[in-house]
Formats: structure tokens, C-alpha cells, sequence
């Protein structure tokens, strides 16, 4: 079997696999927050940049080949996915006293995971309106990280189209394939896989907060893993 | 960015430690209590200076800042400048200082609107001609909540709604004891 290097530790493959794809699928963590097994790369979110041959890569779109040697845990990227993960909180509103996906939010874990304290940026403050039109569902665009999780899971999995992208820039924003261009009017059902695969708390079933007492939720019982060795916890 | 190592307390000398609330709830000044009897080990290396638990009414030169609360009124601006002044190391503590925190849920909304919807308009309960505060002695709102290091340079930041008493603790020990304060990640908490 074809095998690469992460860490030095050795991961099989097959032909067509991703690094990203590999690796998880061998036990080893890649962090990430647009991935998902199901569904086709996207590479927004650039989490899981890692080092190949010296150079940065997104682990989740490079094929895997033979004897490569691949860096996840050095306290470069740890850095590097620290000042991505701040971009991603100063460009919304993500206030996680009030929200109530905290404490099981992959934002969040992944921001704990990197030792983030700080904001470092100054905040965009995005003021977009909140969609409570669905029955079961709603949507608050400030928290959205454009992962497109959503919109690849209700095409590939749910044979719908209920999401899209529009804008340009610091503009792109996440648009529901609707007349109205609100959730309530589209083809999204509360089952759909769709509806539950928001890694954040944008997409959200209604009426049903703060259920997991603190203690319990993701963050409380999965303690972060281990910095490497000489990364900088301080205010980067 | 590496942060500046914090003067060590010299031999004899207490930390002196100044405290404040800007827009801030004072939760996290009661997180700051919640060290509980470990408060008795601080008092004997630390020496408040202005704090909302002192008398004092002007921040003198300190060793550190520890300020809750963002910036939501001219008057939070011009005590976190005196503050940034007199500090070696100044402390973002708290949501609210390190990116608004739920206070900021208001930047979404006209300022003035705000004030009208509470202080004016007929609002049920208000006395009949009552209107929006204007005499000179109160700070004007800004038009939005801003964090702390939107406007002075921020040494350290202590993050949840509020930090546990530990992060606190772990804080304050590293310092009496002359240390780089670090974060322990598994201790950090946004919410």
C-alpha cells in the first residue's frame, strides 16, 4: 500500500484520496471547519493548511503521493491557523455569550484548541438581518463563516439546491435559493442534512437552546489538544 | 507579538494593581472575587490602586490594568487612555473588552434611535415630556461599542463571559511572581 508522512508518522492511501482524507480516515486530526467526509473539498477555510516541501498547502484539496512528507503540528501553523481563525471571529459577530451553539460550536473548539485569547483585528461588525421565516429553522448571516457546508450538503445529499453565494469581497454572503430569497419560502425541511451540518451557530433548529447543560457540551468534556512545543499562546 | 515581560515586583514592594468597569456588567470583578480566600494570599503582594473596590479616584502609575468592559461612552475612552498611561501591563478582561462582547449586539442599531425608544417617544411608564438626557456632566454614547484594542495598545487579554477564577488566579500568581503570564488553553473560555 502507498503511504505518505505526517508528522513522520506513516499514513496509508489509495489513488485519488486527499491528504486531508487520508489522514482522518487513518486517526489523525487535521484541524478544519469546511470539511466534511461526505461531501466534495471545498477549500475555504484554510484551517487545514499544512507544510509539503517547505511550501503552505490546503490538506483538504492536495492529492496524496507517495513518500511525501507532510507537517500538521509545528508551531508555524499553529500560529498561521491562529491568525485565521481571528479573521474569521472579527469578521462576524460572534458573541458566544448569547449564542446558542456555544460549547459545541467547531469555531469555537477550534479557536480553544490554537490557545486564542484575543481578536487581534479590529471587528467589521457585519450588521445583516436575521432570517426567522422557516417553521423549524432560522438563519443569522452575522455568525456565518461561508464554509459552505449547507449549501454542498443540500446539493450532493439532498438533491436540492436550497443555498448559494453571492456577493463579492468582504459582500460574499450566504443566499437561500428562495423568491423571496428567505429560508422559509425555500425547499429546506428540518431533516434535511442541510439543516443540521452548520458547523457554527448561523443554521439553527428553532426552540431548542441551551439544551446541553454546561459541563456537558463538546468543549466541556473534550479538553483541547496539546500545543506543539515552543507556539506562542500570547496575543497574536 | 510577543507581550512585555512585566516588571517583577521588587522585594518589598507590592504590585500595585489598579481595576476598572468601562461598559462592562462587573462580572468580571466578581470573577475576580471568586478566588475566594486565595484573595488574603494576594493582599499580601498586591496594593490596589483605583479599583471600584478602593477609594481611590485617579489611576496612579501601576505595575498592571485590569480593565472589564468595552467602550460604549466618551468617558470609558478617556479613563482607558489614564489607564494605558499608567500601566505597564494592561489587561483586556472579559468578552465585553476584547471584542465588545453582547453590549456591542447594539452596534446594529442607530444610537439615537436607541435613546429615543428608551428615554422619549411616549414610551408606556415615562413620565408625559420625558426626553433624551442632555446635560453636560453625561459622557455621550458613541455611535457604536468598541473593544479595547480598537483604540490603545493591549498587553494581555483574558477571555470568557467572564474568566473563570482561575484564569484569573493563574494570571495574577504569574505576575506577583514576576513570570510572563500565559494562557493555559485548556482553561480559555469565550462564553
Amino acid at each position: 500500500m502507498k503511504q505518505f508522512f505526517l508528522d513522520g508518522a506513516p499514513v496509508p492511501f489509495e489513488d485519488g484520496d486527499t491528504l486531508m482524507a487520508a489522514a482522518t480516515r487513518a486517526g489523525h486530526q487535521v484541524p478544519h471547519l469546511c470539511w466534511h467526509p461526505q461531501l466534495a473539498p471545498s477549500g475555504a477555510c484554510r484551517l487545514c493548511t499544512v507544510q509539503v516541501d517547505g511550501r503552505m498547502t490546503a490538506a483538504c484539496t492536495t492529492r496524496a503521493s507517495e513518500g511525501l512528507e507532510v507537517h500538521n503540528h509545528t508551531p508555524e501553523l499553529t500560529a498561521l491557523r491562529r491568525q485565521i481563525t481571528q479573521m474569521l471571529f472579527v469578521e462576524g459577530n460572534h458573541y458566544c455569550p448569547g449564542c446558542e451553539k456555544s460549547g459545541n460550536c467547531e469555531l469555537q473548539s477550534t479557536a480553544y484548541a490554537l490557545g486564542m485569547a484575543d481578536m487581534r483585528h479590529d471587528l467589521l461588525m457585519p450588521q445583516r438581518p436575521v432570517d426567522a421565516s422557516h417553521p423549524d429553522l432560522w438563519l443569522d448571516h452575522n455568525r456565518c463563516i461561508l464554509c459552505k457546508l449547507c449549501l454542498r450538503a443540500s446539493r450532493e445529499l439532498d438533491g436540492k439546491d436550497v443555498f448559494a453565494i453571492g456577493g463579492y469581497g468582504a459582500h460574499t454572503q450566504l443566499l437561500v435559493n428562495a423568491p423571496d430569497g428567505r429560508l422559509g419560502a425555500s425547499a429546506l425541511q428540518a431533516d434535511d442534512h442541510a439543516a443540521h451540518i452548520c458547523p457554527v451557530g448561523a443554521l439553527l433548529p428553532k426552540r431548542r437552546g441551551f439544551a446541553i447543560p454546561i459541563g456537558q457540551r463538546h468543549c466541556d468534556t473534550t479538553p483541547p489538544p496539546p500545543l506543539p512545543q515552543d507556539a506562542d499562546h500570547g496575543p497574536t | 507579538m510577543v507581550p512585555p515581560e512585566p516588571s517583577p515586583s521588587p522585594a518589598g514592594r507590592p504590585l500595585r494593581v489598579a481595576t476598572v468597569s468601562l461598559a462592562g456588567c462587573f462580572g468580571c470583578h466578581m470573577s475576580l472575587l471568586d478566588i475566594d480566600e486565595r484573595l488574603f494570599t494576594l493582599a499580601g503582594h498586591v496594593q490596589l490602586d483605583r479599583s471600584p473596590l478602593t477609594d481611590i479616584k485617579r489611576c496612579g502609575p501601576c505595575d498592571v490594568g485590569l480593565i472589564e468592559g468595552g467602550l460604549c461612552n466618551a468617558e470609558n475612552v478617556e479613563v482607558l487612555r489614564a489607564f494605558r498611561a499608567q500601566c505597564t501591563l494592561l489587561v483586556a478582561v472579559g468578552a465585553c473588552a476584547i471584542n465588545g462582547g453582547l453590549p456591542a449586539l447594539r452596534n446594529g442599531l442607530d444610537v439615537g434611535t436607541l435613546m429615543t425608544e428608551v428615554y422619549a417617544n411616549n414610551r408606556p411608564g415615562l413620565a408625559p415630556g420625558s426626553a433624551i438626557p442632555n446635560d453636560p456632566e453625561l459622557p455621550l454614547p458613541l455611535a457604536r461599542v468598541h473593544p479595547l484594542h480598537e483604540v490603545v495598545h493591549i498587553d494581555h487579554f483574558l477571555p470568557g463571559c467572564p474568566p473563570s477564577a482561575e484564569v484569573i488566579w493563574d494570571f495574577l500568581h504569574a505576575v506577583v511572581q514576576g513570570h510572563r503570564p500565559q494562557a493555559d488553553p485548556a482553561l480559555i473560555r469565550y462564553d
